[in-house]
């Protein structure tokens, strides 16, 4: 029998452990606990579950509160899912996701020996690690954990911040269900939403109640019923992204917004391209760049009308935004460089905006500020989208 | 405690002491119930075995991508008006307003005389505002007819069941409210007992090896859509039609078609698992 106990530290334990739990729902168990409703841990279990966690992807995270909570299970930090992916990649591939910017502090330590090391150490880690100069944590001097002080290290957890997400690593029964990005993708598409203009279009199958009524009496009271066309969102999207490279630690963002995207039905139409730092002679309908299709093409097909959103960090070498042959990418060189084909897509639409995933935003190279002459550019953030929306509005 | 029938899943529906928990307590909390979980999981049944286990009425709210919430609630005919104006008509009364009001399924709900078990199924198929749209609806349990300058209040609060195969993501206000159940694919101790509701004959060693089959297909993660109970249903149905013996079952996967559907899974298990 579980006794009347607030279990308010297990409310916060759940919030530490990101799982969006509001105090509403916290009431909400109370409210059972105090009705007689659970009676046994079991029943605590699954209740506690059904009204605090609210998506299956946490319940995950919410298996380990538990079990921290109840029975006193450690709560190992470990890695993110992303890190184990790339611990999985080949030495060569590992190589190539590291940020340009990144590649030029690279000192020359071998990747495999690293990798080795750092298995290593989570072995002999048992407990969570700030400081220091060897263990995998935050703050430190090993190459290993991340807002550190060791240049070429791997980098474990925080997107940005010193927070350690920690996780487990064993296998658990929801992990697979486990998604830490999509609830972004709702913000997106609300955001997206807002992307519109209701024309009247297609079959007049509405009923114009004021003119049906208008045209009555005109006709002495008999009934002529108007119909009239239902407004419809009138606005074609074009997206064209830029991945791989630099653009790589952007990846999960951009594809929260390309999700978003597609998933929002309330477009004429939506067509997406990607291409590789700047766009030349090619778009590429996959993220792998290999089937592709002429830019003039894409030019000829789709009327000035489309709304356009280019993304990218707009990070590149200067020879590869104004130079002959500039791209560098094998088969992507024209003769014209890339500005000009940059141009060729601002002055074909009528609308384009670029949204820039980097978040460094008091250095601008050379590039930027050149691409930035040309479209009206924003940061791919929520308050970004939104005024890059009334700037293509 | 207070006191109310309780659900313990009905004869044709089998559901965990985990779902019959949860179940009762969305009842006593006054809490829609949202179910999530793969096709076939069997969300819909739910509400309806509810409403049977509890001898309730059930009202069936199907949302579509162009349902807005208002359907819901109440649909006022204005053609109809018209046309009994001009025409005249002797079942309804033009000068009232409230002959031309339909009530919509929530409306339906609120309006009945006992309470009701109210299935709002596949909920993420329509716009994504719409769960928002429902939100003071399904708290307060009362909405507002402007033509009739009326509320209309439940009289007996319906036990609502919505049901999600997550296509959108739902908003966060509207979760909050919600009592959540995630109907994870059935064990195959569970699976033999759903198996033996709708074939109560099936011999223990042809059930045992189906059901491992079964299970083997589903390990496959490269599956575009993984075969769900109803597959398997429709499966052995057509393995007993068939007269296929147990052996047969072991060796080889007769009727494959039947429990996987997409043309590159087929093809996907005959290359690389051997199985066609």
């Amino acid at each position: 029998m579980i006794k009347r106990v607030i279990f308010t530290d297990f409310f916060f334990l759940l919030r530490e452990r990101q799982i969006p739990v509001s105090i509403k729902e916290y009431m909400s168990l109370i409210e059972a606990l105090d009705k007689g409703l659970i009676t046994t841990p079991v029943e605590f279990y699954y209740i506690a579950r059904a009204l605090l966690v609210k998506d299956e992807k946490f319940f995950d995270l919410y298996d380990q509160a538990y079990l921290h909570y109840f029975e006193d299970a450690e709560l190992p930090p470990l890695l993110s899912d992303e890190l184990m992916e790339w611990l999985d990649k080949p030495v060569e591939q590992l190589k190539k996701i590291i940020p340009d910017w990144m590649r030029h502090y690279f000192s020359e330590e071998d990747l495999e020996d690293l990798k080795e090391r750092f298995y290593e150490m989570l072995r002999r880690q048992k407990e969570e690690h700030n400081g220091g100069s060897q263990f995998i944590g935050t703050n430190g001097m090993s190459p290993f954990g991340h807002g550190g002080q060791y240049p070429d290290g791997i980098r474990v957890g925080g997107t940005g911040g010193l927070k350690m997400a920690a996780k487990i690593a064993h296998r658990r029964h929801f992990r697979n269900y486990r998604e830490d990005r999509v609830i972004d993708t709702r913000t997106f598409k609300v955001a997206l939403k807002k992307l519109r203009k209701l024309n009247r279009i297609g079959l007049e199958d509405e009923l114009d109640l004021d003119e049906t009524i208008d045209k009555t009496c005109k006709n002495l009271g008999d009934i002529e019923l108007v119909f009239r066309k239902r407004k419809k969102n009138n606005i074609k999207l074009l997206l064209l992204m830029d991945v791989g490279g630099s653009m790589d630690p952007h990846a999960a963002l951009l594809s929260r917004l390309f999700s978003a995207a597609h998933g929002a039905s309330h477009f004429k139409d939506f067509k997406y391209y990607y291409f590789h730092n700047c766009v030349y002679g090619y778009l590429y309908k996959d993220i792998e760049r290999e089937e592709r299709i002429p830019t003039g093409d894409v030019l000829k097909k789709l009327d000035s009308d489309y709304k356009v959103i280019i993304v990218g960090d707009a990070d590149m070498a200067p020879s590869e935004l104004v130079a002959t042959y500039g791209s560098i990418q094998i088969g992507d060189e024209t003769y014209t460089p890339g500005i000009v084909w940059l141009k060729r897509i601002e002055d074909h639409f009528k609308k384009c905006v670029w949204l820039n995933p980097d978040m460094f935003v008091d250095y601008k190279g050379y590039t930027r500020q050149t691409i930035e002459k040309v479209f009206p550019s924003f940061r791919l953030t929520i308050e970004g989208l939104e005024e890059a929306i009334q700037e293509l509005l | 405690m207070e006191a109310f029938n309780k659900f313990h899943g009905s004869k044709d529906y089998i559901a965990s002491p985990a779902l019959q928990n949860i179940v009762n307590v969305s009842i006593a909390l006054k809490r829609p119930l949202l179910v999530k979980g793969e096709p076939g999981t069997g969300k819909t049944l739910l509400a309806h075995s509810i409403a049977e286990a509890l001898d309730k009425r059930l009202i069936v709210w199907n949302i579509k991508s162009t349902t807005k919430a208002v359907d819901g609630c109440y649909q006022y005919d204005t053609i109809q008006r018209l046309n009994d104006s001009r025409f005249g008509t002797e079942q309804r009364d033009v000068n009232n307003v409230e002959d031309y009001i339909k009530l919509g399924q929530l409306g339906e709900a609120f309006e009945s005389d006992e309470q009701v078990v109210l299935l709002i199924d596949e909920i993420d198929k329509a716009d994504i505002e719409f769960p928002n749209d429902l939100l003071q609806e399904l708290d307060i349990m009362e909405f507002y007819i402007p033509e009739l300058h009326k509320t209309i209040k439940a009289k007996h609060r319906p036990i609502v069941i919505i049901t999600s195969n997550n296509e959108k993501e739902l908003p966060d206000a509207f979760l909050r409210r919600c009592v959540f159940h995630f109907i994870d694919f059935p064990d195959d101790q569970l699976m033999a007992d759903i198996v033996h509701v709708h074939y109560p004959n099936l011999k223990d060693n042809i059930l045992k090896s189906v059901l491992e089959q079964f299970y083997k297909v589903r390990g496959y993660d490269q599956l575009r859509k993984k075969p769900s109970t109803s597959e398997l249903i429709d499966w052995i149905g057509v393995l007993l039609k068939a007269g296929i013996s147990e052996k047969e079952i072991k060796q080889k996967f007769p009727f494959i078609g039947t429990l996987v559907k997409k043309e590159q899974d087929l093809q996907y298990l005959s290359k690389y698992k051997g199985i066609s």
